[in-house]
């Protein structure tokens, strides 16, 4: 599934259509929120009310419901720059011309999930040192003769499967929502152009379920940005209070 | 389109679970970008923002606070200087009709003291031309009532001692009457 390069032309290897829409996903982002944010006026104009709202979703709805305390404040910035940019990367696979969620191709959900991994476990031994990793693995009140199977099972769980199903999660449902809309399209395309008329009407059927996938699929990309960056809340909250749980 | 999902099957050996290099340093480099900006200018600039507006209304909440404090601080205090004036003026009031009284009973006795006075002085005048008119009736009378008598009786009584004496006998008579009269 490699799009065309864009420099040089066409090649298989090279700068690509997904890297464009990646940068410029960054400069969307920076150039909103800064200017949203620039004016800081106790009464906000509709720009930075926009801004702030936005702000305010990650800062308030995500980062103090399930960090809370207060140090979440330090956490802000990761993830409010994880949800808009995972936000901006999906949403172009619902607007016509960009038309490719950049997390369809898998490589930028493991740069991110990486980082988020790296990040959870870096706080979490931070926070309580090397025992942090005793903590995360051996749960408390569980008798001694289950910790043989309990604690492979948590380090499985938390250090093995916990990032690949972070990144996999966000790369498979933006490339199957791709593929399914790509499919109908496709679809649509070739019943269009058989002789047989009844064959072409059937195609508006094709056009409805194509839109209705649409949709769904637009939900899924604001809800996928939602899911990964609540996810890395929830690790970073389990890594700052690995001792009580 | 189709034809692109073909040649993309076509092409077979792509598994699409094996990332590209380039699309993750892309990746990598652009959030880090992201990150970097958000860190240093987005977040700091709306904190900067909601602290600020969270100060200017709690400010606003104590300075209101502060403000009713200050009123009902100013009624109590004119509420009290309500009740001092009231109790001021039932005091002068009271002062006032106790002088009255006491001017009053000063008058009055004045007054008595005056009329007093007065009737004393009349008696005394009374008295003294009482006095006068009963000298001067004693010496007219004496002389009337002898002169009287002597033209009566001719000459003879004309001598003064003997007359005299018949006189104040007469008188002295008189005198126990009226004496006894009046008890």
């Amino acid at each position: 599934m490699h799009l065309p390069a864009i420099l040089p032309w066409g090649a298989a290897e090279g700068f690509s259509k997904q890297m464009l829409l990646v940068l410029l996903s960054v400069v969307f982002i920076a150039v909103f929120f800064v200017l949203a944010a620039r004016k800081q006026q106790l009464v906000p104009g509709k720009l930075q009310f926009a801004g702030e709202a936005a702000y305010g979703f990650v800062r308030n709805g995500i980062a103090k419901d399930i960090i809370g305390g207060r140090d979440f404040i330090k956490y802000v910035p990761l993830l409010f720059s994880l949800f808009f940019f995972i936000l901006v990367n999906n949403i172009y696979g619902a607007i016509p011309v960009f038309q490719l969620p950049t997390f369809s191709h898998v490589g930028g959900a493991y740069v991110l999930a990486g980082l988020v991994y790296v990040t959870w476990i870096a706080i979490g031994v931070k926070k309580n040192g090397l025992r942090y990793f005793k903590l995360a693995t051996v749960p408390s009140g569980v008798p001694w003769y289950i910790l043989p199977i309990v604690i492979p099972i948590e380090i499985i769980s938390n250090f093995v499967v916990r990032p690949v199903t972070h990144s996999l999660r966000l790369f498979a449902t933006m490339l199957a929502g791709h593929l399914i809309v790509m499919i109908a399209g496709s679809g649509i395309e070739y019943l269009i152009m058989q002789e047989n008329v009844l064959l072409k009407g059937t195609s508006i059927l094709v056009l409805a379920g194509a839109i209705a996938m649409y949709m769904l699929e637009a939900l899924i990309m604001v809800l996928q940005a939602y899911v990964f960056t609540l996810l890395t809340a929830i690790y970073i909250e389990g890594a700052l209070h690995a001792d009580s749980h | 389109m189709h034809q692109l999902i073909i040649s993309a099957a076509a092409e077979g050996d792509v598994n699409p679970l094996v990332p590209n290099g380039w699309e993750m340093l892309v990746v990598f480099v652009g959030f880090a970008i992201l990150f970097f900006i958000v860190v240093k200018f987005v977040v700091p600039m709306f904190e900067k923002t909601f602290a600020e507006r969270a100060e200017a209304i709690e400010g606003g909440i104590a300075k209101a606070e502060k403000a009713q404090a200050e009123a009902s601080a100013a009624l109590e205090e004119y509420k009290q200087q309500l009740t001092d004036a009231r109790t001021e003026a039932n005091r002068i009031r009271e002062e006032a009709r106790a002088e009255g009284a006491q001017i009053l009973a000063d008058l009055k006795e004045k007054a008595a003291a005056e009329s007093a006075r007065i009737t004393a002085q009349a008696h005394a005048q009374i008295e003294s031309e009482r006095q006068a008119a009963v000298v001067s009736l004693r010496s007219e009378v004496g002389t009337l009532a002898t002169t009287l008598a002597g033209r009566i009786v001719g000459e003879s009584l004309d001598d003064d001692a003997r007359a005299a004496r018949v006189v104040d006998r007469f008188l002295a008579d008189l005198e126990s009457q009226n004496a006894g009269a009046a008890k």
